[in-house]
């Protein structure tokens, strides 16, 4: 086994008949910006819920940090330090959005013990304040979550994923429904956490994963096509083909200018 | 490129930088004083209630208190938690019949039997919570339905011990070894539970408002992402039924030693049930709410029930009925719609969020 | 075992006229639950309704006339009960389960006290029809014939629902349902009539069980609670939304507690919750439920 944080091997979720996830092999290094793609339905979100522990593997093994986690649980695996950010959002609707990122905050890596008693949490409200600054929701600390718009919900998901000061961050499209500006300074918020932070993104922007990611795995019907730099992956023809058969063979006609996070028009469904 | 980067991201987040002031201490504490002033203002009138109320009315209170104590830990369960409990008051008899024991066999000295009888309540949850706290949904409707109405089948069978369905006479209350003097026992009586009371309540306050509080509304939103942030649910669940079973038992204790007789009908499930009206009606989820929602319900219960030929729970059921379709949110939704109407209106947007499981 | 066969058969025969009756009642409980997550805490009071219409019409003298009268009046309000509860819950669909869960409980309140209202606190005998009032030898001991005819009852309704599940139409949407409740909507068909049906179906289930077992456990005050809690045991045990496990499990719960009650008198009640409990720690979803209820 090699020395990376998150190691898959034959990682394999079967629904009946239907395989989503068939035999994935991945080893993600400490301080990796690492993307994963592919058309829809490649199995890129049962990917993260077999890695997060919300969905049990079929088979195959997923070792985290050097220690087999596969059949641990979803709180265990978080407690490791392994946290994440959903697709559809997942937030407490009926509390404000400093509360919301201090379920997070308030526990300590490692720990699940509460105080009975109320605590003034003075660093970790320090922490959330400072988080909701970075997310840019500063000024709506005391909002209720369903008051949110839906952009700002997902800023206040990147808050709550990393207020858990998590050592794998695991983010499935972190930026879908975001404004051009909104998702720019995602990338740039992204971009300013430390290496101790390891990132794997899931993205159909992918304006936002040339932008981010060091290395870029490519998914297409469960089996893992390719794993390489951005530039390998643009220049794979087996990457297109998936892609072009689903149609979207535009996708990986622009040139490194597409690193420009800012320019709009780039986004697939 | 970087010039996308916001300016605050220099500095790592998982750092923890230097503090930065939510706001101006005076002005919270201030907040805090003015918050404070509503609930002194209740307890001192309360406090001298025996000095201007009539005897039968400061009995009612009495026991508007003791069950109003019991509706507030079923608010924790279902309000904070979000753990539909429809069998709550088999902890409620549990306590009341150890609290009989004790003073029976043991002493009626306060406040022995009321502690023997929330450690009894707590002892109880943790037996039968573990059963029912793994289940979901209407499973755990169910289950817990099942407990309470075992916990009145088995007062009702151990007649041995409890006296069967005449149930049993418990000793009256004494500090030391001192009886509560007749000419102002009534008085007295209130003022032992109102003390029990304003302590438990506080107790249930601080909880609610602790970070465990905090991760208790969290599973009761949003039980999935709770997990995915490292919390193990079940464990603050669990918690939380026995800490709900405790406050239960205590009242039951009070309650044993106020009525001065405990029959297997203060364990069953019309006391579950009334409890959750009065939780409908006041408001599930903001503690002081279910209070005045029990008030409601003892008020029409014993004080105008014999007025109504014992026909209470027809009032009741009514009532029931129209408080589930018209208040939503109890009593606690009107008076938080006539402080913020823009926040509630933004509540409703999720109507069911606040108590959904 | 031959022996002790015999010394018990009138009260393993009692757990299947128990468990007939309790059959009848969970199915209506099991499948308003499963399908449309109602928890229909009036469902104990709509039994009661049955008892009291079969008490009216049979008091005058126990006739066919009047007992098929009884039967016909309990379908007609059981149609209207479950039509109500429909329309009344559905504002509640969006809010939390419990709301709708007070809010039957809050009608079951007012049937049982409007019920008590009219016909006061006293328990009543209710006659069977004639022709099945006598009693019969059965291996020696005598028994009475309507008990019989009350297991037969469940038998055959237990067939004939089994063959409605299985065999049609209908019974496909109610298994779809119940093992997701998405499908209903997702196959174009109105949420709102099916629920109408579903409960209309548990509501006369439920107050023709009270027609039925009128003559054998007569009619009270809190009969509803009592009958209302054995049913959700049942439903518990059996799993959500199963008809074979409503059967078995009432057929389980009649014996426990027809047996329970016969052998050890004393531990009855704990024998009952004993196997509610044993049942819950092995397998939480209910012997026959699907798993997801308890994940």
């Amino acid at each position: 086994m090699s020395d990376g944080l998150l190691e898959l091997s034959g990682v394999t979720r079967s629904f009946g008949a239907l395989t989503a996830v068939d035999g994935v092999d991945l080893s993600v290094p400490v301080g990796a910006r690492h993307a994963l793609i592919g058309p829809n339905g490649a199995g890129k979100s049962t990917l993260f819920k077999l890695v997060t522990g919300s969905m049990p593997v079929s088979s195959g093994t997923v070792a985290f940090d050097g220690s087999d986690v596969t059949r641990l649980s979803e709180p265990a695996r978080a407690r490791r330090g392994i946290s994440q950010t959903l697709q559809h959002s997942s937030l407490f609707l009926s509390q404000t959005v400093e509360r919301n990122v201090l379920m997070a905050a308030q526990r300590r890596p490692g720990g699940s013990r509460h105080s009975l008693l109320p605590r003034r949490q003075r660093a970790a409200r320090d922490r959330v304040h400072e988080l909701l600054t970075d997310v840019g929701l500063a000024g709506r600390s005391h909002a209720l979550v369903s008051a949110l718009s839906h952009g700002e919900r997902r800023q206040l998901e990147v808050a709550v994923a990393l207020a858990c000061e998590p050592r794998l961050l695991l983010l499935d499209e972190p930026a879908a429904g975001m404004s051009p500006a909104e998702s720019a300074r995602l990338v740039g918020l992204l971009k300013a956490l430390p290496d101790t932070v390891t990132l794997v993104i899931v993205e159909h922007d992918l304006d936002v994963v040339f932008a981010l990611a060091t290395s870029v795995t490519v998914l297409h019907l469960g089996k893992l096509l390719l794993t390489g730099t951005p530039d390998e992956v643009r220049a794979s023809s087996a990457v297109q083909e998936a892609y072009l058969g689903t149609g979207r063979e535009a996708l990986f006609l622009d040139g490194p200018a597409s690193l420009d996070v800012s320019r709009p028009g780039m986004e697939v469904g | 490129m970087s010039a996308t980067a916001h300016p605050t991201t220099d500095v790592p987040p998982s750092t923890g930088s230097t503090a930065v002031p939510a706001s101006p201490p005076s002005s919270s504490r201030r907040r805090g004083l003015l918050g404070a002033l509503p609930p002194a203002v209740v307890l001192v009138v309360l406090a001298f209630v025996p000095f201007f109320l009539a005897e039968d009315p400061t009995n009612i209170l009495t026991r508007i208190l003791v069950f109003g104590l019991f509706a507030v830990s079923l608010d924790l369960l279902v309000g904070i938690t979000g753990l539909p409990s429809l069998g709550h008051a088999a902890y409620f008899g549990v306590g009341a019949y150890t609290a009989a024991l004790v003073a029976d066999h043991w002493t009626p000295s306060a406040p022995t039997p009321v502690l023997m009888a929330a450690a009894a309540g707590a002892v109880a949850a943790v037996l039968t919570g573990w059963l029912a706290v793994r289940s979901h949904g209407v499973f755990f409707l169910m289950l817990t339905l099942a407990i309470g109405e075992i916990t009145s089948q088995l007062a009702l069978q151990l007649d041995d011990v409890t006296g069967g369905s005449n149930g049993m006479s418990v000793p009256s209350v004494r500090f030391g070894s001192e009886p509560f003097d007749a000419d102002f026992r009534i008085a007295y009586t209130y003022w032992y539970v109102l003390v029990v009371f304003v302590i438990a309540f506080a107790a249930m306050w601080l909880i609610a408002r602790s970070p465990f509080g905090l991760a208790l509304r969290g599973i009761r939103d949003n039980e999935g992402r709770m997990r995915s942030l490292g919390y193990t649910p079940f464990r603050y669940k669990y918690v939380a039924y026995v800490l709900a079973g405790g406050f239960a038992g205590l009242a039951g204790g009070l309650f044993a030693q106020v009525n001065r007789l405990v029959s297997p009908v203060d364990a069953g499930f019309a006391l579950s049930a009334i409890t959750l009206l009065a939780l409908v009606l006041g408001g599930a989820g903001t503690l002081w709410g279910p209070v005045l929602g029990m008030a409601v319900v003892v008020i029409v219960r014993d004080y105008y029930g014999p007025d109504l030929n014992g026909h209470g729970p027809l009032v009741l059921g009514i009532v029931f009925v129209i408080a589930v379709y018209v208040l939503p949110r109890g009593f606690a939704g009107i008076a938080g719609l006539l402080r913020t109407p823009r926040r509630r209106r933004d509540r409703s947007i999720v109507p069911g969020e606040e108590r959904a499981a | 075992m031959a022996d002790w066969f015999d010394a018990n058969l009138v009260s393993i025969l009692n757990g299947f006229a128990i468990g007939s009756l309790l059959f009848i009642l969970a199915v209506g409980l099991s499948i308003v639950f499963g399908m449309m997550d109602v928890l229909n805490l009036a469902h104990g009071a709509l039994y009661l309704v049955g008892a009291y219409l079969a008490y009216s019409l049979l008091d005058g003298g126990a006739t066919w006339g009047a007992f098929l009268g009884a039967l016909g009046l309990a379908v007609a309000f059981g149609l209207v009960a479950g039509g109500t509860l429909s329309v009344m819950t559905e504002p509640l669909a969006k809010r939390p389960i419990l709301d709708q869960a007070l809010l039957t409980l809050g009608i079951s309140l007012i049937v049982a006290e409007v019920l008590s209202i009219i016909y006061g606190n006293d328990v009543y005998r209710i006659g069977a029809p004639p022709g099945l009032d006598g009693s019969v030898s059965v291996a020696g001991n005598t028994y009475p014939l309507y008990r019989l005819v009350l297991i037969g009852i469940g038998l055959v309704l237990a067939v004939v629902v089994w063959l409605v599940m299985e065999r049609t139409s209908i019974g496909a949407l109610v298994r779809a349902a119940v093992a997701d409740r998405e499908m209903v909507s997702a196959m174009g068909i109105d949420n709102r009539k099916v629920k109408i049906g579903v409960l209309a179906f548990g509501s006369v289930l439920a107050t023709v069980a009270g027609v039925l077992g009128g003559p054998v456990y007569g009619v009270r005050p809190g009969l509803d609670e009592t009958v209302l809690l054995l049913a959700l045991i049942v439903v518990v045990i059996g799993g959500l939304g199963s008809i074979k496990g409503a059967l078995i499990g009432a057929m389980v719960i009649g014996q426990v507690d027809s047996l329970g009650r016969a052998l050890l008198p004393e531990l009855a009640s704990f024998i009952l919750f004993g196997a509610l409990a044993l049942v819950l720690v092995l397998r939480p979803q209910g012997l026959f439920g699907p798993k997801k209820v308890a994940a």
